[in-house]
């Protein structure tokens, strides 16, 4: 038992905070927007897109000039950094400009959005490397390193809190830390700030925030630049801070939905928008360790693992685990009275 | 939409604009992908239309009209349905449960229990969803991407457990041949024409067109129809005059569920005689964009299917002849579905400041 506590939670629980980083990231950029009264189901594409950038980049960055490339070293993985996040937000510009300037339906400019990032992140891709849609194989420099905490290497000894510090805590890379950072700041944005009051409002009553003489369009396209922004390093994450070590076609699989699963589950705040993605991210750690499971009277197939975080999403969409309700005026365009 | 608009401009002029600029840009994106956007069309263009490749366009055409009128249905409901990738998926299931079960007389009993089992399946899947929207208020844009996925899933457990055939390839035992479907060299043969051999268009195109009427019939003659628009035209309104929303949106996703998995006898049994995995190859999606595209209107989804399936046979002429990606018919499909839905008033609203001066100026 002690054994299983120390070895699987702990590697459980470690991956779990590995998988749900993204899903985080992706979560609160949801927050952000739909806070504003932006729905966005783009956020997949927009994670496709900076995963893409990060990986195209980082591998362009680090290549020797000879092959193209501009040889920047370790460098090279922040210039795919940075490419991800402007990538991404230049995506969230254009959800931003048919939503709020055109006054366009929210939900078909996100499903665009989505589809244009599975599509031109093969078309460039393949133009670039020629590797099937794929980037090449990132090496050291060119992606996230994980980083040893002070203390880690010295305490690994002692029992359990050793265990768990050097295991669990220690030895992520930074954009994990970053996501954890960006859950207080958000909280901190979201409710101690007068720009985190008046995007609260935005998202409720529009009306009422025109009226006080603040502009709408300009909160709400702010909202969406730090939507893109954080999407950006979700989408980074993927290409540069996991074993996958750059882009594949599709890499995202769902998660910029699962993440918007985890908003409603998380009832809209960010702290609770933490401990949703946790869950989802320790049942995709679950999915991947055990690839069948026996439960006496039935084996679970594979399938069904990996199926698992999806049938939880409509679980909790149907409001088994509580009622969520959303900023009242999400999805509507606002229309200045005159 | 517009009481400022004459009708052509509303209904002809603003969607074809809106199908160049998409159009346009795709062309920039061709040309940033290092290639000729003039001889890109050409080779599509020939790819769709030569005699062989006709065979092709019209059997996409087919599905995009099964899965455009059941975006469509449900647009009318002001229902996002955007599960038709795992509806007609499903409905693949039962098409190849039925099939596999007993060696059907003829192919026209065949075909009739293959239509059947297709809308049993494809509606009962959407119907999850479609219930927890009525009930629960669980967004059913997202309720929908999760049974793709896990349809998906569950169409892989299938095809390499209960259902595999023998081999191990990841699809199912093959159909016996009195469940297979004329094709369109047989059917054109009846009446002494010519048609390619080998191409997989087949006898349920027809079918899709019978269902373009029976859809036009629904929303615009009956009064099941009148009420899923006035529902979804508004909600409140609707209840208000007696219309019980939990039974438009029902009816709504079972007939676009049922519709989207008609797209299986197409695929399914038409053209693999087996179940394979992916079959459905993203035409869930694409319904999206021929709804849009058509107006959620049979006529123009009949017109955007077509449309679809050259674009769709010409791309895969593209990979063929040039190496350029089956994606850019999702990246073209995506600038269709941007600019016919969210960015639409960029021409709407230029076009009604040009109508509504001109007419200004007529009155005055």
């Amino acid at each position: 038992m002690m054994d299983f506590l120390t070895n699987d939670l702990l590697q459980l629980s470690d991956s779990a905070v590995r998988n749900a980083i993204p899903l985080l990231l992706a979560c609160l950029a949801g927050l952000y927007s739909e806070r504003a009264g932006i729905f966005d189901i783009g956020l997949e594409g927009k994670m496709l897109v900076a995963a893409f950038a990060a990986g195209a980049f980082s591998a362009i960055a680090g290549m020797p000039i000879a092959d193209g490339g501009w040889d920047m070293g370790a460098w090279s993985v922040w210039i795919g950094l940075g490419a991800a996040i402007i990538a991404s937000t230049v995506f969230s510009m254009i959800h931003a400009f048919a939503s709020i300037t055109l006054r366009g339906n929210q939900l078909i400019s996100g499903v665009a959005i989505n589809f244009f990032a599975a599509g031109i992140t093969v078309l460039i891709g393949q133009y670039w490397f020629r590797m099937g849609g794929q980037t090449p194989q990132l090496r050291a420099g060119q992606r996230f390193e994980p980083i040893t905490l002070p203390f880690a290497d010295s305490l690994k000894d002692v029992p359990v809190i050793g265990d768990i510090y050097f295991k669990l805590i220690s030895g992520h890379n930074i954009i994990v830390y970053m996501g954890f950072a960006i859950v207080a700041l958000t909280w901190w944005v979201l409710y101690r700030t007068r720009f985190g009051l008046r995007m609260r409002a935005v998202g409720e009553n529009p009306g009422a925030v025109d009226t006080a003489g603040i502009s709408v369009v300009k909160l709400r396209y702010s909202a969406l630049i730090i939507t893109g922004i954080l999407c950006g390093l979700a989408g980074a994450y993927l290409s540069l801070g996991t074993a996958a070590a750059g882009f594949g076609k599709d890499m995202t699989a769902g998660r910029g939905f699962i993440a918007l699963a985890a908003l409603i589950f998380a009832k809209w705040k960010p702290i609770s928008a933490m401990w949703a993605t946790l869950l989802f991210g320790m049942l995709e750690a679950i999915g991947n360790k055990y690839q069948t499971v026996d439960l006496g009277f039935v084996v679970l197939p594979g399938q069904f693992m990996q199926a698992l975080p999806y049938i939880l999403t409509v679980v909790i969409l149907a409001g088994f685990v509580g009622k969520a309700i959303p900023p009242k005026a999400g999805g509507e365009p606002y229309v200045k009275e005159r | 939409m517009n009481k400022n608009l004459p009708k052509w401009v509303d209904l002809g002029l603003i969607p074809v604009l809106t199908l160049l600029l998409a159009f346009a840009v795709s062309g920039l994106v061709v040309l940033s992908i290092g290639q000729d956007p003039i001889e890109v069309v050409k080779v599509m263009l020939n790819g769709a239309f030569n005699p062989y490749g006709i065979g092709h366009t019209l059997y996409f055409t087919t599905n995009f009209i099964f899965t455009g009128l059941a975006v469509a249905v449900a647009f009318h409901a002001k229902l996002f349905n955007i599960g038709g990738e795992g509806q007609a998926g499903i409905a693949g299931v039962g098409v190849a449960l039925v099939m596999l079960s007993y060696d059907w007389p003829h192919w026209s009993i065949a075909l009739l229990v293959g239509t059947i089992a297709a809308m049993a399946f494809g509606a009962a899947w959407a119907a999850i969803p479609a219930y927890l929207q009525a009930k629960r208020g669980s967004h059913i844009v997202i309720t929908t991407i999760m049974f793709n996925l896990i349809g998906s899933a569950l169409i892989g457990y299938l095809v390499v457990g209960p259902m595999q055939g023998e081999g191990s390839q990841p699809q199912s035992e093959r159909f016996p041949s009195s469940a297979s479907l004329p094709d369109f060299h047989e059917i054109f043969g009846w009446f002494g024409l010519e048609f390619a051999k080998h191409a997989p268009a087949n006898i349920s195109f027809f079918i899709a067109l019978i269902a373009a009427v029976l859809v036009w019939i629904l929303i615009w003659k009956t009064r099941l129809g009148y009420e899923m628009r006035a529902f979804g035209h508004s909600e409140k309104a609707a209840v208000y005059a007696g219309i019980s929303p939990l039974k438009i949106t029902m009816i709504a996703m079972l007939v676009s569920g049922a519709l989207s998995g008609l797209m299986a006898v197409n695929t399914v049994q038409g053209d693999a005689e087996r179940l394979l995995l992916g079959s459905v190859e993203g035409a869930g999606f694409i319904g999206i964009a021929v709804a849009l595209m058509g107006r959620s209107h049979p006529v123009g989804v009949l017109l955007a299917a077509f449309l679809f399936g050259i674009l769709t046979q010409g791309g895969a002429e593209l990979q063929f002849e040039l190496g350029i990606p089956a994606q850019m018919i999702t990246v073209i499909q995506a600038l269709i579905i941007m600019f016919t839905g969210s960015l639409e008033n960029l021409v709407r609203i230029p076009m009604e400041r040009l109508f509504i001066r001109a007419g200004k100026g007529a009155t005055s």
